[in-house]
C-alpha cells in the first residue's frame, strides 16, 4: 500500500509539474516565429501574402512568419481576444482606419515613431500616416490605401442606350429605372447594406456627397440633419422602387461582388478588389465589361460645390505592444510594405507610396500589372475625395447604432428621421461616457 | 524537533483512511484543473461584473457595485433581447421536442429502412454549427439560394424573396436552421428511452382495447418523462445561449432583430470593450438558465419514475 501511495504521489507531482511547465513559453532555440493577423477580403489575397512571407523568410532565415487570415468582420474582435494572452497571440495585426483611437486607448499598439525612417515619412501618402498617427506618435505602418469605387457594367448600359455613367445619384436612379424597365436586370443597383461596417461606409459615401457630415466642429452629431435624412430617404426609395436589390439589406461586400460579377446588376459600389476579380474568368461572368466612373454625388451636393465623395478604407499593420519580437516584426512589416513588394502585387491593391505615382516610378507601376493602367487613374480620381469616418475611441458602438438606424429605416421599422435621431442621441450618450 | 518526532510512535492509518488519502491524491490534479478552468474564471467574471472595466491593458477599473446589473435591467434593449431569446428558446425547443418525438416513434415502430433513418439522423447533428449556419445562409440567399429556387420551381413565388432582410421572418429562419441541426439529437435521446420501455405494458393496453394515441398518451409519455426532462434541460440551456448560428446567418440583422442575449454579451465584451457589462450579462444568462432548469425539475421531475 505504501508503494502504491508513493507512486500516486509521484504521479500527482508529475502531472502538476507538466501543467506548470506547459504554462510557460518555451525557450527560444532557433528561428524566431512571429504571428501576423490580417484579413481575407480586400487587398492582397492570402496566397499572395503567403508568398511574400516565404520570400521574406528566404532572405531572413532567422525569422519565421506565420500568417493568419480572417474575414474583415471578425478581425477587430480577434485582435481584442488575442491581446488577452501573454505574450499576445499575434505580434502584428492589420488595423482598419477606424480602430487606432480605440486600440491606442487600450494600449494595444506599439509606438513605432522612432522606427519610421525619413524615406518612409516623406514617401508615403500623408493621408496614410494620418490613419496611424495620434498626438505626433506613429502606431503602425500604412499598408492599404483603399477607397470605395463606383463600378458599372458597360454592356448593360450600352444595351439600355445609355452613353455615359451617371454623375449624380438622381441620375443613377433614372438610369437604373431605364435598365429595369427594359428588363435587362431585375435590380440594377447593388450595395453592402447589411448590419456591418459596410453600410456605414456606403452611408459615408452618400452623406458627404450630399454635403453632409457626421459631426460638427464641436463634435456634436449632425448626420441626422436634413442632409442626412435626405440620404437615408433616397436609400429607402431605391429599395422600395425596386432599383436597389432588396437583398442589399443582408449583403456584405462579398455578396455585392457575387451579384455584380454574375451580371445581375449594372451598378455597384465596392472596394478595389472587385475590379481585379471582375476580370478573372473563374469568378466572373462579366469579364471585360466592368468600368470605373467617379463616384456620383447628389444634385444638391454638386450645386453646393461637392466634386466627389468616397470613404477612406485605409488600413495599416501595427505591432502589438506586448510582442516580445518587435524588432523582427518591424523588419517583416517594412518588407511587406516596401516599394518592391507593393509594386509587384499592385493588381489587388495599389501602393501607398506617393512617389510610386510620380515620374519614372509611375511608368514602372503602370507596367507592373495589366489592370494598373485602369486602376491607377480611378484611384487618383477618387482618392482625393475619400472622407473619414469619425475617429473616436467608442467608434464600434457608435457605428453599431448607426447600422441599426439605417436598417430600421430600410426595413420600415422607423422613419429615416426618427431612426437617425435615435442614433444621434446614442452617439451623444457614448461621447458623454 | 527531529528528536521529538522520532520519539513519538508513528500513528497508523486505518485502511479506510489510507484509501481516502490515495483517493484524494488521485483527484487533486483533476480538482486543480476544474478549479482553474471553471471556478476561477467564474469568480473572476463575477468580480468583473461589479466594475466598469474597459477592455485593454493597464486600464483603470472602477468599482460600480451592482451598477452594471441595474443599467441592464433599466435598458430597453436588454429586455427586447431577452424576449427575442426566449422566443427562440421556446419555439426551437418546442419544435425539436415535437418533431424529435415523432421521429423517435417512427424509428421505434421499425418501418422498412428504419436503420438507415437512424444513421441518417446523425448527419445533421454531426455538422458543426458554423458549417450549418453557412449552409443555411446560402439556402436563404435571395439571389442564389435553394429556397427561392425551390419555391420558384414549384410556382409558389413569382420573384425571389430576400428572406434575411425581413425583420419578422429572420429569427424564424434561424430557428428552422437550428431545428434541422438539433432535432436528431432529441430524437435519438427519446428513441433510446423508448427502446428501454417494457413492451408488455403496451401490449396489455392494446389487448384492453387502447388505441395507439391512448397508449402513447397514457403509457409511453409518462414513462418517457425522465428522458424528456433531460432533453428539455439540455436543449433549453443550449438554446437560451444561442449565438453562433445567428452570428453566421444574419450577423444579428436585420435591424438587430436576431441579436440574442449571448450575442449582446459578445458585442459588449469584445466589440464595444465593455467587459463589466459583458460579465454582468453573462451572469444574467446564468440566472435565467438556472431558473428555467429549476422550473423544469419542479414541474416535470417525479422521483418515483427514476
Amino acid at each position: 500500500m505504501r508503494t502504491f501511495y508513493k507512486i500516486s504521489l509521484l504521479f500527482v507531482i508529475l502531472v502538476l509539474a507538466v501543467s506548470v511547465a506547459g504554462c510557460r513559453p518555451a525557450a527560444s532555440t532557433g528561428p524566431v516565429t512571429i504571428h501576423v493577423l490580417t484579413m481575407d477580403q480586400a487587398g492582397l489575397k492570402p496566397a499572395e501574402i503567403d508568398q511574400i512571407a516565404r520570400d521574406f523568410e528566404a532572405a531572413n532565415p532567422d525569422i519565421k512568419v506565420v500568417m493568419e487570415y480572417v474575414g474583415y468582420d471578425f478581425l477587430h474582435d480577434k485582435i481584442v481576444t488575442g491581446m488577452a494572452a501573454k505574450p499576445p497571440a499575434y505580434d502584428a495585426a492589420m488595423i482598419d482606419v477606424i480602430w487606432p483611437d480605440e486600440f491606442i486607448k487600450s494600449e494595444y499598439l506599439l509606438d513605432v515613431t522612432s522606427r519610421v525612417t525619413p524615406e518612409m515619412k516623406s514617401g508615403i501618402f500623408p493621408a496614410a500616416w494620418n490613419g496611424v498617427t495620434r498626438g505626433g506618435k506613429v502606431y503602425g505602418m500604412p499598408w492599404l490605401m483603399d477607397v470605395k469605387y463606383f463600378m458599372y457594367n458597360k454592356d448593360i448600359l450600352q444595351k439600355a442606350g445609355l452613353n455615359a455613367p451617371p454623375k449624380t445619384w438622381e441620375e443613377l436612379a433614372d438610369q437604373a429605372k431605364a435598365i429595369k424597365d427594359q428588363g435587362l436586370v431585375e435590380y440594377p443597383i447593388t450595395w453592402s447594406w447589411n448590419q456591418k461596417e459596410g453600410v456605414v461606409c456606403d452611408f459615408t459615401v452618400l452623406l458627404f456627397g450630399n454635403g453632409g457630415a457626421f459631426l460638427d466642429d464641436s463634435g456634436k452629431p449632425v448626420f441626422n440633419n436634413e442632409k442626412g435624412v435626405q440620404v437615408l430617404e433616397w436609400m429607402k426609395k431605391t429599395v422600395d422602387d425596386g432599383l436597389t436589390n432588396p437583398s442589399a439589406v443582408s449583403s456584405d461586400e462579398m455578396a455585392v461582388e457575387a451579384d455584380f460579377l454574375a451580371g445581375k446588376s449594372a451598378f455597384a459600389v465596392n472596394w478595389l478588389f472587385q475590379y481585379s476579380d471582375s476580370n478573372d474568368p473563374s469568378k466572373s461572368q462579366v469579364v471585360g465589361q466592368v468600368a470605373f466612373a467617379p463616384m456620383p454625388v447628389f444634385a444638391a451636393g454638386a450645386q453646393a460645390g461637392i466634386k466627389g465623395s468616397s470613404v477612406d478604407g485605409s488600413s495599416s499593420f501595427a505591432i502589438m505592444s506586448t510582442s516580445p519580437y518587435a524588432d523582427q516584426t518591424w523588419k517583416f512589416l517594412t518588407y511587406l510594405t516596401s516599394h518592391e513588394v507593393q509594386t509587384k502585387f499592385s493588381a489587388e491593391m495599389l501602393p501607398m507610396w506617393q512617389n510610386d505615382f510620380e515620374g519614372d516610378n509611375l511608368a514602372k507601376l503602370q507596367a507592373a500589372n495589366p489592370s494598373n493602367p485602369v486602376t491607377i487613374p480611378a484611384f487618383m480620381a477618387q482618392f482625393p475625395y475619400a472622407y473619414e469616418r469619425p475617429t473616436v475611441p467608442y467608434y464600434n458602438e457608435a457605428s453599431a447604432a448607426l447600422q441599426l438606424a439605417i436598417q430600421e429605416a430600410l426595413t420600415g421599422i422607423k422613419t429615416p428621421k426618427q431612426a437617425l435621431d435615435d442614433a444621434a442621441a446614442k452617439w451623444v450618450q457614448l461621447a458623454g461616457q | 524537533m527531529a528528536t521529538l518526532t522520532k520519539s513519538l510512535p508513528r500513528r497508523r492509518l486505518s485502511l479506510r483512511q489510507q484509501d481516502a488519502r490515495v483517493g484524494w491524491l488521485l483527484i487533486v490534479p483533476s480538482l486543480v484543473v476544474i478549479l482553474g478552468v471553471t471556478l476561477w474564471p467564474i469568480l473572476t467574471t463575477l468580480f468583473l461584473s461589479f466594475y466598469n472595466a474597459p477592455a485593454g491593458l493597464n486600464q483603470v477599473q472602477t468599482f460600480v457595485g451592482l451598477g452594471n446589473y441595474l443599467a441592464l435591467v433599466r435598458d430597453q434593449t436588454f429586455w427586447e433581447t431577452i424576449g427575442r431569446t426566449l422566443y427562440f428558446t421556446v419555439v426551437s425547443v418546442g419544435l425539436e421536442l415535437a418533431l424529435g418525438m415523432a421521429v423517435a416513434q417512427l424509428i421505434h415502430s421499425r418501418p422498412w429502412g428504419w436503420k438507415f433513418l437512424r444513421i441518417s439522423l446523425i448527419i445533421p447533428w454531426a455538422v458543426p454549427t458554423i458549417v450549418n449556419g453557412a449552409m443555411w445562409r446560402w439556402i436563404y440567399s435571395a439571389d442564389f439560394g435553394a429556397l427561392n429556387g425551390l419555391l420558384m420551381q414549384l410556382g409558389l413565388i413569382d420573384h425571389y424573396i430576400p428572406w434575411l432582410t425581413l425583420p419578422d421572418m429572420a429569427m424564424n429562419l434561424i430557428i428552422l436552421a437550428d431545428v434541422w441541426h438539433i432535432m436528431p439529437f432529441v430524437a435519438l435521446i427519446l428513441q433510446a428511452a423508448l427502446a428501454t420501455l417494457p413492451a408488455e405494458l403496451d401490449e396489455a393496453a392494446a389487448v384492453d382495447g387502447a388505441n395507439a394515441l391512448q397508449r402513447f398518451w397514457h403509457i409511453r409519455l409518462p414513462l418517457l418523462r425522465p428522458a424528456i426532462l433531460v432533453a428539455l434541460i439540455v436543449r433549453t440551456v443550449d438554446a437560451f445561449r444561442v449565438f453562433d448560428i445567428a452570428y453566421i446567418i444574419t450577423s444579428g440583422g436585420p435591424a438587430f432583430k436576431t441579436v440574442t442575449i449571448t450575442y449582446l454579451t459578445y458585442l459588449n465584451t469584445f466589440s464595444y470593450g465593455k467587459q463589466g457589462t459583458g460579465a454582468a450579462l453573462s451572469f444574467m444568462i446564468s440566472i435565467f438558465t438556472i431558473a428555467m432548469a429549476f422550473a423544469y425539475i419542479r414541474f416535470l421531475y417525479r422521483p418515483e419514475e427514476t
